[in-house]
């Protein structure tokens, strides 16, 4: 058995919130006590409807975010609290590709320049070493040198995430963490783009942290998923276990709700009610009891932990 | 019976800095009551400029119809006086479900003073057609009661959008209000004035997905129960599959394929479907994408526009453009060289 690359303790990141007078009167759980595990060359889904806290737990391993409790810990490092000089090694093998690529990249920058920036940052190579590595990597993306030239709003979507993703393989990563790396991007590109993942990552050895809403896109990409639900994992499996027999009522009914193409139409008996409760004022006892169809006094008094079941585990009294 | 809505080969494009975009290539479309139409394409190929056209809210400045009609009950909404069509069809038959239903809303307004504005001025119960006599919108008169039907009203309809506690949610401001609410309330100012015909914009785009299965559910029910018709323009093929009758897709502004939703799924005929079909991720982590861009509007390519990026593609498609040839009675294609079912 291998030892985990990246693994999160019991993190929890806790945001304020201020009333009149600036007085504290409240604090939105966003990370509540998660905890996981990742191999080095797995692929780990996190999944979750948005305000689940999912890019909180992700900028927060960046070191984005300070956790108010956990651990972060990286090959056998301990780094939520290192000091800056420290973490700038650290940041080296762990990367974030952001959500929105064309937000991330400088508009007044060429391609090139925002190609460059990070290997001045992080290495000594003089301009002759950076650009030979520039274009073996762009090669790899599926870019052509050419775009080197143009700024950022002259180039698609689809392309701009390839930039993203460019910029951070010159640094040869060994994690990275994608934030929703399909969104916005239409069916056709979204195709492309995700075999493009999976070939890098045969190519460079690298492990993905994968967030996303989207779970025909975490089907298709990971090995293991965690399903979040307001800032606490509730479900953890295999990908097969979590899509084939899911045990938690809130990985059911996010099943429920995809439309599968030749199948029944699920709107017909949708059976979910409801909208997530309020961060900043959650229910007493299990977050999800006040949409499940299975609550009792049991769920509002005690929170479940995540406890295993035969395969995965998951945070509910009555599993099914 | 003639067709509610009927688009005849309409043509349109934008004058811009760079030239005339020709964003509408003879589009044309029909839509009975009660019935949904999914409008499905990929982004920029123009399903939200069709449904602005058939709305009319087009910029004045830099649009442009270069040719087509857009028939509404038998008569062309482009030919009629705009007067008339402001004050019986725009807002009032014909209704509109934005996309964001985070900047649609007034800031600043409680939600329940914003639908009662609207029906200030579109309610069905108005007996004269107001802005016949122009006042000033704070003289102009709204009778009380009138205004109390009106209200029975709202209250009825966030019944059946299923929002619950109705008055508190109207003395509410819409940043206090989720995504899900706030797009269950548009749905409800929608169908307000009474529509023969619903545009929704990509209504669930921006909601998550157990959200996006009861609004889609609830669209499906209310257009089948008070007999409305709906035009849902939509990228997202499970969106369509679950509620629409039937499907028009589009590429880079021309209609490439019609058909009822499930032939549609079973047997795709355009080149440009089956391959979009196909970029779906499937279960067994298999998805092929579509090789190549999508064309540059200012310079589109003759002929049939997805020529470029079709293996099929032969010099008669690079020169003009295929007619409408139907396969099954209400499955058209506009293709030289479909995919047929082996007979």
């Amino acid at each position: 058995m291998t030892s985990a690359i990246l693994s999160v303790r019991d993190l929890k990141v806790h945001f304020a919130v201020h009333g009149p007078f600036n007085r504290r009167i409240g604090s939105i759980k966003a990370v509540d006590g998660v905890s996981f595990e990742l191999m080095p060359g797995e692929v780990l889904g996190i999944v979750g409807e948005s305000g689940c806290g999912k890019s909180t737990l992700g900028k927060t391993i960046m070191g984005i975010h300070q956790p108010d409790s956990g651990e972060i810990w990286f090959e056998s490092q301990r780094i939520d609290q290192l000091a800056s000089p420290a973490r700038r090694a650290v940041r080296r093998s762990l990367q974030y590709a952001y959500q929105d690529p064309g937000a991330s990249l400088d508009p007044r920058w060429k391609i090139g320049s925002s190609l460059h920036e990070p290997l001045v940052i992080h290495s000594a190579l003089d301009r002759v070493a950076r650009e030979a590595r520039i274009g073996s990597i762009l090669e790899a993306v599926g870019l052509p040198e050419t775009h080197l030239d143009l700024y950022p709003h002259e180039i698609s979507g689809g392309q701009q995430r390839r930039v993203g993703l460019a910029r951070i393989l010159t640094l040869h990563p060994q994690v990275v963490i994608l934030d929703e790396p399909t969104s916005g991007l239409d069916v056709s590109v979204q195709a492309t783009v995700l075999a493009l993942f999976r070939d890098l990552r045969a190519k460079f050895h690298l492990t993905y942290v994968l967030i996303s809403h989207d779970l025909a896109v975490i089907r298709t990409m990971c090995s293991r998923v965690a399903v979040m639900y307001l800032g606490r994992i509730v479900e953890t499996g295999p990908t097969d276990t979590i899509f084939g027999r899911p045990r938690h009522p809130y990985t059911r009914s996010l099943l429920a709700a995809i439309p599968r193409i030749g199948g029944a139409r699920v709107t017909k008996d949708f059976w979910l009610q409801g909208e997530p409760p309020d961060a900043a004022n959650l229910p007493s006892g299990c977050r999800f009891r006040t949409r499940c169809p299975k609550a009792t006094d049991l769920c509002a008094r005690e929170e479940p932990v995540l406890s295993p079941l035969q395969h995965g585990s998951a945070a509910c009294h009555f599993p099914d | 019976m003639t067709a509610l809505l009927s688009v005849e080969e309409l043509s349109l494009g934008f004058n811009t800095a760079a030239g005339f975009a020709s964003v509408l290539d003879r589009v044309s479309l029909s839509l009975e009551r009660g019935r949904v139409l999914g409008l499905v394409g990929e982004s920029g190929c123009g399903k939200t400029t069709l449904a602005r056209a058939i709305l009319g809210v087009l910029p004045r400045e830099t649009a442009r119809i270069t040719g087509g009609r857009v028939l509404f009950r038998g008569r062309d909404l482009l030919m009629a006086d705009q007067a008339v069509v402001n004050q019986t069809v725009r807002g009032r038959a014909i209704t509109f479900v934005p996309q964001d239903p985070f900047t649609s809303f007034n800031p600043v307004f409680t939600v329940g003073e914003q639908i009662m504005e609207i029906l200030k001025w579109k309610s069905p119960r108005a007996a004269t057609p107001p802005g016949r006599r122009w006042l000033p919108p704070l003289v102009a008169p709204y009778p009380a009661e009138r205004r109390r039907a009106d209200f029975g009203a709202v209250l009825e309809l966030l019944d059946a959008v299923q929002l619950p506690r109705p008055r508190q949610l109207l003395a509410k401001y819409p940043h206090e209000l989720s995504g899900g609410q706030r797009q269950r309330l548009m749905i409800a100012m929608a169908l307000l004035p009474g529509p023969d015909l619903v545009i929704a914009d990509e209504p669930t785009t921006a909601l998550d997905v157990t959200i996006q299965a009861q609004i889609l559910g609830l669209i499906r029910r209310l257009a089948s129960e008070r007999n409305v018709a709906v035009l849902l323009t939509t990228h997202d093929l499970g969106a369509a599959y679950e509620i629409c009758d039937a499907i028009n897709v589009m590429y880079a502004g021309q209609d490439v394929e019609s058909a009822p939703v499930d032939r549609f799924f079973a047997h795709p005929a355009h080149p440009y479907t089956t391959k979009l079909l196909a970029s779906l991720p499937r279960e067994d982590g298999t998805a092929s994408g579509i090789p190549g861009e999508v064309p540059v509007l200012l310079a589109p390519p003759g002929g049939c526009r997805f020529h470029p990026r079709c293996e099929r593609a032969d010099p008669a498609c690079r020169q003009t453009r295929p007619p409408v040839e139907a396969i099954e009675p209400g499955h058209w294609v506009r293709c030289f060289h479909p995919h047929r079912e082996p007979a």
